[in-house]
């Protein structure tokens, strides 16, 4: 058994503890909204924030989520930074197939809580892990810089 | 076997015509009625656009159109979204001739069942482009039919009623009935006849060509709660990976599953057969490990001992086979064009010029791999995946597990990305294998990351020669394009070889230059991997080629590139397909599309006035120009490149001139033509596919790099050419992709001087 505090909730895996964190999240919690992508941290899709911080939980193993908190991508809008890139993701467009854009998302939105008002290269060293194979990044870059705006409102 | 690949096209490809072959499995040859298309052909006049599609298009306003009392209004999609925003577009121009309040409409997701909805098969940049007008009937069929409700209820003539946003009004009182009130009386109305039915002047539009809707999943996509082929989940479902024999063609010769079982969750290993060719959408075999969760089933295939027997392809190796196009290109072989005596001219010009282009083998590699999930009920299956095809799913499914095509219900989730890889069911028909196999029990199939990229049906790789003879000026006499590349068909009968007519249509055969002398000519090479068309398909090799050519030849009669594109197209005329030995034409109707020399034109000219064509640039910094006609639609491409000194490669801008005729969702338009741009900077760039003794050696992002943010051309200016509806709409999901790749070589040639003929560019610059 492990113990997970998932999106504020309490809960007891029976998972090895290697299991990384997403195929615990997608196959045995069915919070699906984290996506696989790669298995190997190089496209972003599956990030989720560990006390904050962003991870790539494709190669997190639930192990080291003990004692931490996971935020999944269905929880961040109760994050008001989340919830205005949510609205800045919404009002530019930004999704195309949509794919990754839950990783994109925590992605930013870990981005903008650490660096409220990002330059384009701090932009390029947060989001350049999360592939987009769409090609939304000028739109993301876009609602990136527009919802630090609305955040500081 | 007697099948002609002149007789393919590619609906019919990606469609019906292999159907009979769906059995082979058990080794039942593809019989193709060639001659019932030959007598087809004579006896009724050629169909063409959405007509032509298996399933042809409906317009059944019941099918498409229901109204609750509550005026909530549910539109079906019947196409598959993979990040166009169909879901979004096509209920856009239902609701448009419906006016209806786009705030009270529900979008469902049709099933396939193309009898009931028509056409399905989402690829080709079809969907609008065939269903604009049928939807708009849909919409103007439920509208009369809530007018007429109204007015009957009124006791008053229909003319004094109006249907207006979710109200019918009575235009003498100005009383209104809300949609919901009109409901149930609307629904039992006979459904009024086509040639009836009054639609709206564009002028009255309201969401067709405005910016005011929004895409239909956005807040789903931004919260997590969207469903898409990966995220399916059925109590007491297995989760199955699959070790797939690694060269295509070969098979499982023996295997140890004894150490995969003993992973802790893993719950039985299974051989799956493989298929007999040619490939269709037949599964590739191997063996399938399934569990309690993917991780496990992932560990147990790594525990996997197996030797696979790796058959005929396992001398595929790229460098080698590069040399093969090259030979066959070099020869002459079967022409599919030829106007005046191009090889008589070649042979006594004065002056000349070659060139060949490289294009190697790329990967969709959609975020979302393919995944499927499938279980059997009391001889019913259902399946629920990411496909874009969806009828050809369910037929698959049908053939592999002896099913009649009514007992398999396909649910079409969300697509995490297409690009023409989920055309094709494959992974479906595992699934529905394994679940068969396991007595019905549902069974999700994921491919990870190096699945997909090993057992893609790769775009194909190509080796495209131009030669031109020339004449004072430096403009071309005479052309001879060879263009040199395992084909498409090849998936669909084996052995095929040569370019199919859906393939040489790509801007090979309907090279639109005005030059008197042209021959091209499709040699015969093998094909060793499945072929599979890719987003823009062969547009991609011969706008690289062409247009390259182009600016080559811009250079060598030193000229502006520009200007020399406009003389090599000659003055806007419109030319018939025929006429040029263009027998495809894009499946449309060479009087309703012809290919119009003036249209290219413009874009050029727009795309050139609005990136500043001819200005003054900084040092490493060049301009470079092309166009292409791919799926109907124009597009012309500058891209501005920056080539620092170590030879790195930036974008900071590209403007891309589109011209689609009518526009029915603008910003889905841009988004389209900007991921496409950044798709064909990310292949120009990085994008190939090798193979070593038959396995492609590329696995995951490490090795199949594509474009990140950081990499990617920073501003992307989308300038659409205004139409109303005097033009037929064009493609859009995949137009602008071909025009990347020889744009930017042509910047980079400005910049630096170095011309790059073989894909992708990668560190061919790099001073080392």
């Amino acid at each position: 058994m492990v113990s997970l505090n998932i999106n504020g909730k309490d809960r007891q895996l029976d998972v090895p503890g290697e299991m990384p964190i997403l195929w615990a999240l997608r196959d045995i919690e069915h919070l699906t909204g984290t996506k696989f992508g790669c298995g190997m941290a190089l496209c972003g899709a599956c990030t989720i924030h560990l006390d904050g911080e962003p991870v790539r939980s494709c190669v997190t193993p639930v192990s080291a989520a003990a004692g931490k908190k996971i935020t999944t991508v269905e929880q961040i809008s109760t994050d008001p930074v989340g919830e205005a890139v949510q609205k800045a993701w919404l009002d530019l467009g930004v999704a195309q197939c949509g794919y990754c854009q839950a990783g994109q998302v925590m992605s930013a939105t870990a981005l903008l809580k650490a660096t409220p008002n990002p330059s384009d290269e701090e932009i390029d060293e947060a989001m350049s892990g999360n592939i987009c194979r769409c090609g939304t990044y000028p739109r993301i870059r876009a609602a990136i810089k527009q919802a630090a705006k609305g955040a500081a409102k | 076997m007697n099948v002609d690949i002149e007789q393919l096209d590619l609906p019919n490809l990606s469609r019906r015509q292999w159907l009979k072959g769906a059995g082979a499995i058990t080794g039942l040859a593809l019989t193709i009625g060639v001659s019932g298309l030959v007598r087809a052909a004579v006896e009724e006049p050629k169909k063409f656009g959405g007509d032509a599609m298996p399933g042809g298009l409906k317009d059944d306003a019941l099918v498409f159109v229901s109204i609750g009392t509550d005026g909530i209004v549910s539109i079906v999609a019947h196409r598959s979204e993979m990040g166009q925003g169909v879901r979004t577009s096509l209920p856009m121009v239902v609701a448009d001739e419906l006016e209806a309040d786009w705030s009270k409409v529900r979008v469902v997701q049709a099933e396939g069942n193309e009898a009931k909805y028509g056409n399905q098969n989402t690829d080709g940049s079809r969907s609008l482009r065939h269903s604009f007008e049928p939807m708009r009937r849909v919409g103007a069929t439920a509208r009369h039919m809530l007018e007429t409700a109204a007015a009957a209820q009124w006791g008053v003539p229909v003319s004094e009623v109006e249907a207006k946003h979710h109200e019918v009004i009575n235009k003498r009182t100005g009383k209104k009935l809300g949609y919901g009130e009109l409901a149930t009386a609307a629904g039992k109305l006979a459904v009024p006849a086509r040639e009836s039915l009054r639609l709206k002047t564009p002028a009255q539009f309201r969401y067709i060509g405005k910016q005011n809707t929004r895409n239909i999943d956005g807040r789903k996509i931004v919260t997590g709660a969207t469903h898409y082929g990966i995220d399916t989940q059925l109590d007491g479902m297995l989760h199955a990976v699959i070790a797939r024999p690694p060269v295509f063609g070969g098979k499982v010769k023996h295997f140890d599953a004894s150490a995969a079982l003993k992973v802790p969750g893993v719950v039985k290993v299974l051989e799956l057969k493989g298929s007999n060719l040619p490939p269709l959408f037949h599964p590739l075999g191997g063996i399938a490990v399934l569990a309690t969760n993917t991780w496990s089933a992932t560990k147990g295939r790594e525990a996997l001992k197996i030797t696979w027997d790796h058959g005929p392809n396992a001398s595929y190796n790229s460098p080698a086979f590069r040399k093969t196009l090259e030979a066959a290109a070099r020869k002459p072989a079967k022409a599919v064009r030829n106007n005046g005596n191009a090889s008589a001219v070649l042979a006594k010009a004065k002056q000349k010029f070659e060139a060949e282009y490289y294009q190697p083998h790329i990967a969709h590699s959609s975020m979302e791999p393919p995944a499927a999930t499938v279980r059997i009920v009391n001889g019913k299956c259902e399946v629920w995946a990411c496909v874009q095809a969806p009828q050809a799913t369910l037929e698959t499914v049908a053939a592999h597990l002896g099913l009649k095509p009514e007992n398999v219900k396909v649910n079409v989730t969300l697509l995490g990305g297409g690009f023409g890889r989920k055309s094709k069911p494959d992974f479906v028909a595992e699934a529905a294998l394994l679940s068969q196999a396991m007595k019905g029990k549902p069974v999700k199939v994921t491919w990870t990351r190096e699945d997909d990229i090993h057992h893609d049906y790769f775009h194909t790789v190509s080796l495209e020669r131009i030669e031109c003879a020339l004449d004072e000026k430096g403009l071309p006499t005479a052309w001879l394009h060879r263009t040199t590349a395992p084909t498409i068909a090849s998936t669909f009968v084996a052995g095929a070889k040569g370019g199919a007519p859906f393939e040489l249509g790509m801007s090979a055969v309907n090279m639109p230059f005005n030059i008197p002398n042209v021959r091209v000519e499709t040699p015969e090479v093998a094909a060793h991997t499945r072929i599979g068309w890719f987003r823009s398909v062969s547009n991609i090799p011969h706008a690289f080629a062409v247009q390259s050519f182009a600016a080559e030849l811009a250079h060598k009669a030193k000229r502006d590139h520009k200007d020399y594109l406009l003389d090599l197209l000659g003055p806007a005329r419109k030319i018939n397909p025929d006429d040029i030995s263009d027998s495809w034409n894009y499946g449309e109707s060479p009087e309703r599309y012809p290919l119009d020399i003036g249209r290219m034109r413009n874009v050029i000219e727009l795309a050139c006035k609005k990136a500043g064509w001819g200005r003054k640039l900084p040092k490493g910094h060049g301009l470079g120009l092309s166009l292409c006609y791919s799926f109907v639609t124009y597009v012309a491409t500058v891209v501005e490149v920056v080539v620092a000194e170590n030879g790195e490669i930036s974008i900071p801008r590209v403007d891309l001139a589109v011209d689609c005729g009518p526009q029915v969702n603008p910003d889905r338009i841009r988004s389209q033509v900007e991921g496409a741009c950044i798709m064909g900077a990310s292949l120009a760039l990085s994008g190939e596919i090798t193979f070593k003794n038959g396995i492609a050696e590329q696995s995951n992002f490490h090795q199949y790099e594509v474009l990140r943010i950081n990499e990617a051309p920073r501003d992307i200016q989308v300038h659409i050419v205004e139409h109303g509806l005097d033009v037929p709409l064009g493609g859009i999901g995949e137009p602008a992709t071909p025009t990347i790749a020889p744009a930017l070589c042509n910047a980079i040639f400005a910049a630096t001087g170095k011309r790059i003929r073989t894909l992708p560019i990668r560190d061919q610059l790099s001073k080392v």
